[in-house]
């Protein structure tokens, strides 16, 4: 089971290298950069997993004496959080470029933009 | 050609590393001593029946703070990188077709509920899962409802500024407090654990939680504005 949600993560991020990488729009390759990132927070949680365990929750089901022995792994699952409020500003922020670059080409096309080109 | 084949070469090559990866991946068959630790801890330390949220307020509360700073950061740079594409005040939105009665009168609906939502998990935060990062996002998710609703709506800068440095100061405020009246820099500590699973415990975890909440909500909405005051919105 954790296999399935691990390869998951993986063919997600590989999707999106691949995307990032084939596609000329500057909109799309910002979206292939999103599923990237998802594959990559899907990866972190699925590394936490345990099987037959429950959420990192104490209440009645799991009282402090056996939480131990019956919750995931909490501190992936405090990582992804973190991960993914900040992916969230990553992409607010490529966004925010890419109108800049429209404006100054009125064009979303990469090949249109040649300096860095080598 | 050669473009397609190289790409197509190195995704491959890194999908066989990621298939030794997961070909190889045994999950854990008990938790690591970190989280060992703050399985055991989370009770008497903290006060947090969520464990996430108590590593991610307490014993990790320094890394939260530079996240949060983080985002001011990112918030901030997006204000600057658009400022020069800006509409001019009073003509904003002008040139756009109503959205509607249907979308205007139910955003006018929902926004209510959409805050009220986000207050809720904010405050449930260390009971159920959720949290200030998770409220402040259903907040600006309620801003973002009504900027789409009346595209030539605008929302105070001033208002927002305020509230994400007022909640910043105070953040770093009770984190300089932990350091004086409790074990260290944002422990929770400073105010009495209270009875473990009630909606008042956790010592400082609530007060943080809200503070986190406004700061994010008002960082998600001050980006949300500014991608939609560009002169072509």
């Amino acid at each position: 089971m954790a296999q399935i949600a691990l390869a998951t993560g993986f063919v997600l991020i590989l999707a999106g290298l691949y995307g990032a990488l084939t596609n000329r729009d500057i909109l799309r390759m910002i979206v292939a950069f999103t599923i990237a990132d998802t594959g990559v927070n899907v990866v972190l949680v699925a590394v936490g997993y345990m099987p037959g365990r429950t959420a990192p929750i104490l209440d009645a089901a799991v009282p402090v004496a056996v939480a131990s022995q019956r919750i995931i792994d909490p501190v992936p699952q405090a990582l992804v959080l973190t991960a993914i409020v900040i992916g969230l500003g990553i992409t607010a922020l490529m966004l925010a470029y890419a109108y800049r670059l429209f404006r100054l080409r009125h064009s979303l096309d990469i090949s249109n933009f040649t300096e860095l080109k080598w | 050609m050669i473009r397609k084949v190289v790409i197509g070469l190195m995704v491959a090559l890194l999908g066989v590393a990621f298939w030794t990866l997961t070909s190889g991946y045994v999950p854990d068959a008990e938790l690591n001593r970190t989280a060992a630790y703050y399985a055991a801890n989370a009770e008497s330390e903290v006060g947090a029946p969520n464990i996430v949220t108590g590593i991610i307020v307490t014993w990790r509360g320094l890394d939260t703070l530079g996240e949060v700073t983080v985002l001011f950061l990112t918030s901030a740079i997006i204000a600057l990188v658009l400022s020069q594409s800006k509409t001019p005040k009073g003509a904003s939105g002008a040139g756009l077709l109503p959205s509607g009665e249907l979308l205007v009168t139910g955003a006018r609906m929902l926004a209510p509920l959409i805050a009220l939502f986000g207050a809720y998990v904010i405050m449930n935060g260390h009971l159920t899962p959720g949290g200030g990062f998770q409220g402040g996002a259903i907040l600006a998710s309620g801003v973002l409802l009504s900027l789409l609703a009346e595209p030539s709506r605008r929302f105070g800068h001033t208002v927002i500024a305020r509230i994400e440095s007022f909640s910043g100061t105070f953040y770093v405020l009770v984190g300089l407090a932990g350091m004086a009246y409790a074990g260290g820099f944002l422990d929770n500590g400073i105010l009495p654990l209270g009875r473990f699973g009630t909606m008042l415990s956790a010592g400082a975890i609530p007060l943080i939680s809200i503070l986190i909440g406004l700061k994010v909500g008002a960082e998600f909405s001050s980006i949300l504005e500014s991608l939609h005051e560009t002169e072509d919105a």
